[in-house]
Formats: C-alpha cells, structure tokens, sequence
C-alpha cells in the first residue's frame, strides 16, 4: 500500500476539519507526487479543505473532480461520411501503438479502418504500423522512410474514401514541440488530409510518466493541429499520469482513451472515476 | 530544458542581491523559492526537500563569512551552485571498458525512453573515437525493433546482429548470449545489447532483464530514461536498480524544453551518475553528459564550455589557418569566407540551441528573441551567397542594381534581403578592418552582435529601417555610404 492510500485510509472517514495539518501536508505531497503539479495541488488542498464531503476521499474526488474538462469525451463518428483521426506527440509516448490499438477498438464495434503510416521519420516506424496491420487485418497505406508524411496521410485519405471505410487513422512521427519547423510540418499533413476530407479528431497522446512538460506539451500542440483530446498511455506502470488531469485544466481538453499495456486489447474509453481513485493509489 | 529552473533561481537571486548583509530569514525564503522551482521542475519532493535543507544549512553555517564577504548574495549562489553540481553527479564519469575486450554495454529502460535510437547514437560515438562496435537485437517484443535498430545500425555504420525477427518471436536472452560470442569471433571491442522496454513494476519481464544481463555480464549497464519524466521517475528508477542494477543513466530528449528535475532526483536517490545525453533528431546529437555544465545551465550561467568545443569540431584546422592567415596579411574578409563560416555554423546544429548556450541567454528579453529566432535565417543567407559569381563574392561593390536583382532571383529571394545581407556584410567587413588596424576596438556595430548575416530579423530591426531609406541607388555612392 502506497503512501497516499495509507493516509487515505488514516484519515478515512474524517471530514476536512478534523484532519491535522500534518495530515494535510502528507496529502499535499502525495498529490504532488502524482505529478498534479505544485501550484494545482495547493488550490486542491485549499478545495478539499472547504469541501463538506463526508470523509477526505470525496472532498479531494470532487476537488479534483473540478478539474475535468466538461467537453465531450466522445470520438467523433460520421454515418455519412468518412471520419479522419490524426494521432500526434512527442517521441517514445506511444503513438504507433496507441493507433494500433485504437484501430483495434473501432473494428470490433465493426467500423472499418484505414490507417495511414505518416510516421515516416522514425526508423521502421511504418513496418511497426504494418505489423500491426496484419495482425488486425487491417489496411495499411504507407510511403518510403523519410518520405513526405503529408503525401502518406492525402494517400490513406484517398485510400479510405476510395473504400468506403468509416475511419482513417493517421499515425505522425514523434516530435518535441519546440521543433518549430516539425510542428509546422504537422500543420501540413491536417491541410494536405483536409485537402480531401476534413480532420475530425486529433489525439495527443501523453505518456503517463510525463513531468510538468506535458501542459506544455499540449498547449503548443493545441495551438498547432488543434488537438481535440488526449491518449493517456502507459498507465499500467508505477505513474498514475496526474499530468492528464493538469492538462485538462489548463487546456480543456479532455482525456478520450487511455492504454493500460502493449496488447491490441490494452486499450479503454476514459473513465473519470476509475483515474481519479488510480490517483490516490500511487 | 531548465530554463524556467534558472528564470526562478534568476528571480530568487535578484531579490537576494538587492540585500546587503543576510539574515537566516532571508535564507528560509529562498530555501523555499527554490524548493518551489525544484517541485515545478519534476525534481522528486523528497529530493528538492533534502537539496533545500542542505542548501540552508550550509549557508548559515558559514552566514558570518558569507555576510563579511563583498558579495554575500554571490557567495550563496556559490553554494547552490557546488551542492546542483555535487547531486548532478560530481564530475562526468566515462564508460568503463573491460580488461579482455569486447566490453559489454546492455541498455535498459522504460518503453519509449528511446534506448533503439539511443544504441544507434552511442554506437556512432563509439564508432567514432576508433572502436568497432556492433549492436545486439534483444528487444524481440516491439513490432519492428528490431528493423527499427537494423535501419539506426546501417544508417552509422555498425553492424547489427539479429538473427529473431522479434515481434514476439525468438528468445532475446539467447539472441543477447550469441551475439556476444559473434561479437567475440569478429573481434569488435564494444557490443552494445538493446533490450525491450519495460515497467518497473512488471516483475516477469524485471526477470528476463536479470537474465538477459546474468547472460552477457556487462560491463555497464545503461539506465535510459526521458528527461521529461516526471515524480515517477524516482519510482521507476528504483525499480530497475533493484530489478537489473545499473551503473549510469543516460538521459535523452534533452532538446526539448522539459525542466528534466529527473536527472537531480535520479542521481540523488540511486547514487549514480548521469553518464551520457541525447540532445536531438541526428544521430550526431549525443555527448558525454557533464554536470557541472548543466549545474550552470540550471543557474543561468550559461554553458560556454560545450558552445566552444561544438565551434572547434565545426571549423576545421585548415579553415580556421586560412582565416589567420588572411587576417594576418590583411587581405580583406570576402564572402566567399562568409559563405564558409556559415557552413561551418551549420555544423554546428541548431542555432536556437547554440545561443541557448552563451551565459544569461535564458533570461526574458534575450529568451524571447531566442526563440524567434528562425534557423532558415542561415539557409536563407547562404543561397543569397551562392547565387553570387565569384568577382561578386570577392568584392561587393560591383553589386549593381540588376545584379542584385539577379541574385535575388537566383535565390528566390527578395531584392530587400539581398540588400540587407550586402549591408550587413559590409559592415562586419568594415568592422574587421579596424579590427587589424588597432582602431575602434572590439567594439561591434549596432545589430551585429551574432555574427555577420546570423542577426535574427528581430535583433536587427532596430538599425535595419532608416538604413534602407537613406540608400543610394549608385553602388559606388552606396560603398562610400556604408
């Protein structure tokens, strides 16, 4: 049992007011050790404190609680017509395997999915995606290694219109999104794909483990591609991804899926009560 | 990375400067400004809580000194300078190689760190100081590692041994365990082993590690993790020096602007050192790490030491005698020199990140102009350049008006660039000049403080507008003019 659930179930049952500041300062730190960031977790505290809940869990749920984005956490879908994802983010976050897995998803409800290998930068990124198209049976349209992935995402959406499929998801290189010339590059890929169809969905997708560069993360990626919400992968490890939830707060976009493992089946709807109890466990 | 670390430590330092003798109050605030900037850089809240407690005791152990001293803010700043650096680990180890070659390098890590792309950067290091390594395919679980570490391999020039296919197939303790005996056979001296990524609490895959180290007995092991990791990183890194042991960390996307307080925590809970970083796309953008460099960085005194190394292996020997030698006998500065400064500059990399490097470059004003600062600039200048004849480049005067605007047409560029750079190229020529004479000093002209045709467009526009006005049409008036 981790600090945080040792002092959860100390205080369990205790309302705010008769918890010792001590106490509270153990939460404080617990919190930032979810990676809540220092500043958010003292107005948390602040929050719960005020809270009447009927014991500390529920005050800091719904203290944190306010953080959620209200927007919808729903992946876009047409019946008329073709819907396009993009996934993006910075490298090693688990973008391949997240579009994969996403892939996965969708073709059990029974949609079909295109995918498109605009990872063209990273060495055998694209054999990655073929890989797991085969084992999916999905299609998989690629381009040569450093390639234009602008040209690679127009062809899959090509592709996908020409095969009636529901979904087209795009995987994009790895990039850090001070590269300013890579963000840029992103930027084009969206045109290029909107050239033919428009992007319904951009998914950033952070990894749990992420530090305070996450908001800055999503914001620059915001700002470039307009991400309309988050992959939280990895979170069958150690890290809890608090991140997420600072990212929702500051960027109002929502978390939509999370990755639990690197299995096609390791992948979820987001689900706001199941993450905010994973919290308290670290 | 730790910008906004030193921009905190800038303020907290500013503060306490304005002071003139220190009192232990004074000492708890900054103790917990930077607590505070240690917590929003992801430094572990154990860590950043035992860094400022040192910080404070030490400081008012020796208040009477430092209060006696001329500068006591500066004597604190010391302080926290000697204890980053103690944590970052002291002095930059280098790797270990064994008595009876080859010696063993195994890496490991969570998924996604960037251990494939990091063999292929620490191979191509290796490589070129003279070893003979090859890489070892051990990572049999992520679809396509293996051709991922095949394409890094071929791309430096280092074999790669890989007999599974990988994407679940094959026994990576036993691809690990041949390859060292291949190693062997073809006498390289370094074998470096990537292995697949895994949790730190995943304890069957913990197992495979212990085995796929006990088969190869490394001589180090490589911990490689993301500078952007956040609290967990102390978690994590725990569990695999429980689970495997390892010798040195390596950290990696470094390039970016991730606070990277991990690398403090990292050192400070395990004891070991950070060994090497990996600051880009390039397979070139990887060092030795040295912590007493990025303790200045963190402080904001900027990094001098690894900007003057990267400017030595960008210039060649023969180009830098060249220029002596034309400086010497007073031959004028052309741009045919220019155009060869500007390529060595481009070797240089990134010049966001170069100039990230001089001291205070991460305080406000010089940041924001940093960051607007277009690399294309570079590019953008070297075909305006390129697109000249060689009596052109010898001499500028002849740049008529139809010249330039066939230069502007050959580069693609504007009339006006052409212009700016002609200017901008006079004057540094100009400035050289005095230079040799004795006359005017070292002093630079308004708006050339980076080199010639480097001036981010904002940094020169102050001196840019009124130049172009008063331009004459007539070259021979303009050269008179300039």
């Amino acid at each position: 049992m981790g600090l945080f659930s040792r002092l959860i179930a100390k205080v369990k049952g205790e309302s705010g007011s008769q918890i010792s500041a001590s106490d509270w300062q153990e939460l404080e730190r617990a919190l930032i050790e979810s990676d809540l960031g220092v500043k958010g977790v003292s107005e948390i505290i602040e929050l719960a404190k005020k809270e009447r809940g009927e014991d500390i869990e529920s005050s800091l749920t719904s203290a944190l609680s306010s953080w959620l984005s209200t927007n919808s956490r729903q992946l876009a879908s047409n019946s008329d017509r073709l819907t396009t994802v993009m996934v993006v983010g910075v490298n090693g976050t688990g973008k391949t395997t997240s579009t994969a897995k996403l892939a996965s998803l969708l073709n059990n409800d029974g949609a079909k999915v295109v995918l498109a290998a605009a990872d063209t930068f990273r060495a055998a990124a694209t054999e990655q995606l073929q890989t797991w198209g085969a084992r999916l049976n999905l299609e998989v349209v690629a381009g040569p290694q450093n390639g234009d992935p602008a040209s690679v995402a127009f062809n899959g959406a090509a592709a996908a219109k020409e095969s009636n499929a529901s979904y087209l998801i795009v995987d994009t290189a790895g990039r850090l999104h001070t590269k300013s010339d890579l963000m840029d590059e992103l930027g084009k890929v969206r045109r290029v794909i909107e050239k033919l169809t428009p992007v319904d969905e951009v998914l950033l997708v952070v990894d749990a483990t992420t530090g305070q560069n996450g908001i800055n993360q999503a914001k620059i990626f915001a700002e470039s591609v307009s991400v309309t919400g988050l992959i939280l992968t990895k979170l069958d490890g150690s890290a809890k991804g608090g991140i997420a939830l600072a990212i929702e707060r500051e960027t109002k976009i929502p978390i939509k899926f999370i990755g639990t493992g690197e299995g096609a089946g390791d992948f979820a709807a987001f689900d706001a009560t199941t993450y905010l109890q994973g919290l308290f466990q670290a | 990375m730790f910008e906004s670390l030193s921009n905190k430590f800038a303020g907290a330092f500013s503060a306490l400067r304005n002071k003139g003798r220190l009192k232990s109050g004074d000492l708890s605030d900054i103790a917990n400004e930077i607590k505070l900037a240690l917590l929003d850089s992801d430094v572990a809240i154990s860590v950043a809580e035992a860094f400022v407690k040192q910080i404070e005791d030490r400081s008012l152990a020796v208040l009477d000194d430092v209060n006696k001293s001329t500068n006591p803010s500066q004597a604190i700043f010391n302080i926290v300078n000697e204890e980053l650096t103690a944590i970052l680990g002291g002095s930059a180890r280098r790797i270990r190689l064994a008595k009876n070659p080859p010696t063993v390098i195994l890496l490991t890590g969570l998924q996604g760190a960037g251990k494939t792309s990091l063999a292929g950067k620490l191979a191509k290091w290796l490589k070129d100081q003279g070893n003979t390594p090859i890489l070892i395919a051990s990572d049999l679980q992520r679809p396509n590692a293996v051709t991922q570490l095949q394409v890094v391999g071929e791309s430096v020039g280092v074999p790669v041994f890989a007999p599974e296919p990988g994407n679940g197939v094959g026994d990576p303790i036993r691809v690990a365990k041949d390859g060292i005996k291949f190693a062997k056979d073809k006498l390289h001296n370094i074998v470096i082993v990537d292995t697949a990524g895994r949790l730190g609490i995943d304890q069957e895959l913990m197992q495979q590690a212990r085995d796929i180290r006990d088969a190869v007995n490394p001589d180090e092991v490589l911990y490689v993790v993301d500078a952007m990791v956040g609290q967990d990183a102390v978690r994590t890194a725990q569990a695999f020096l429980d689970g495997v042991g390892f010798d040195a960390v390596v950290l990696t996307k470094l390039d970016g602007d991730a606070r990277g307080g991990a690398a403090l925590s990292i050192t400070q809970i395990t004891g070991k050192p950070i060994m090497f970083a990996a600051t880009g796309e390039k397979v070139s953008d990887f060092d030795l790490f040295y912590p007493d460099r990025l303790a200045s960085r963190i402080l904001g005194l900027g990094d001098i030491q690894t900007l003057a190394e990267t400017a030595k292996s960008a210039m060649d020997a023969e180009t830098t005698a060249k220029f002596e030698k034309k400086f010497i006998e007073g031959a004028d500065f052309t741009l045919d020199d220019f155009l060869s400064q500007l390529e060595a500059m481009k070797k240089m990399g990134s010049m966001t990140k170069l100039l990230g490097m001089i001291p205070g470059a991460n305080s406000g004003a010089i940041k924001k102009q940093l960051e607007q600062f277009d690399d294309n600039e570079l590019i953008k200048t070297q075909s305006i350049v390129q697109s000249m004849t060689p009596i052109e480049r010898n001499d500028p005067k002849v740049l008529n008006g139809s010249r330039r605007a066939r230069i502007a047409k050959g580069s693609g560029r504007a009339v006006s660039d052409v212009n700016s750079l002609v200017d901008r190229f006079q004057a540094a020529q100009k400035m050289m000049r005095q230079m040799r004479t004795g006359k005017g000093g070292m002093q630079m002209p308004p708006g050339m403080q980076m080199p010639p045709g480097m001036a981010a467009p904002a940094i020169s526009k102050p001196v840019q507008p009124p130049k172009k006005k008063s331009r004459s049409g007539n070259p021979a008036k303009r050269a008179l003019e300039s």
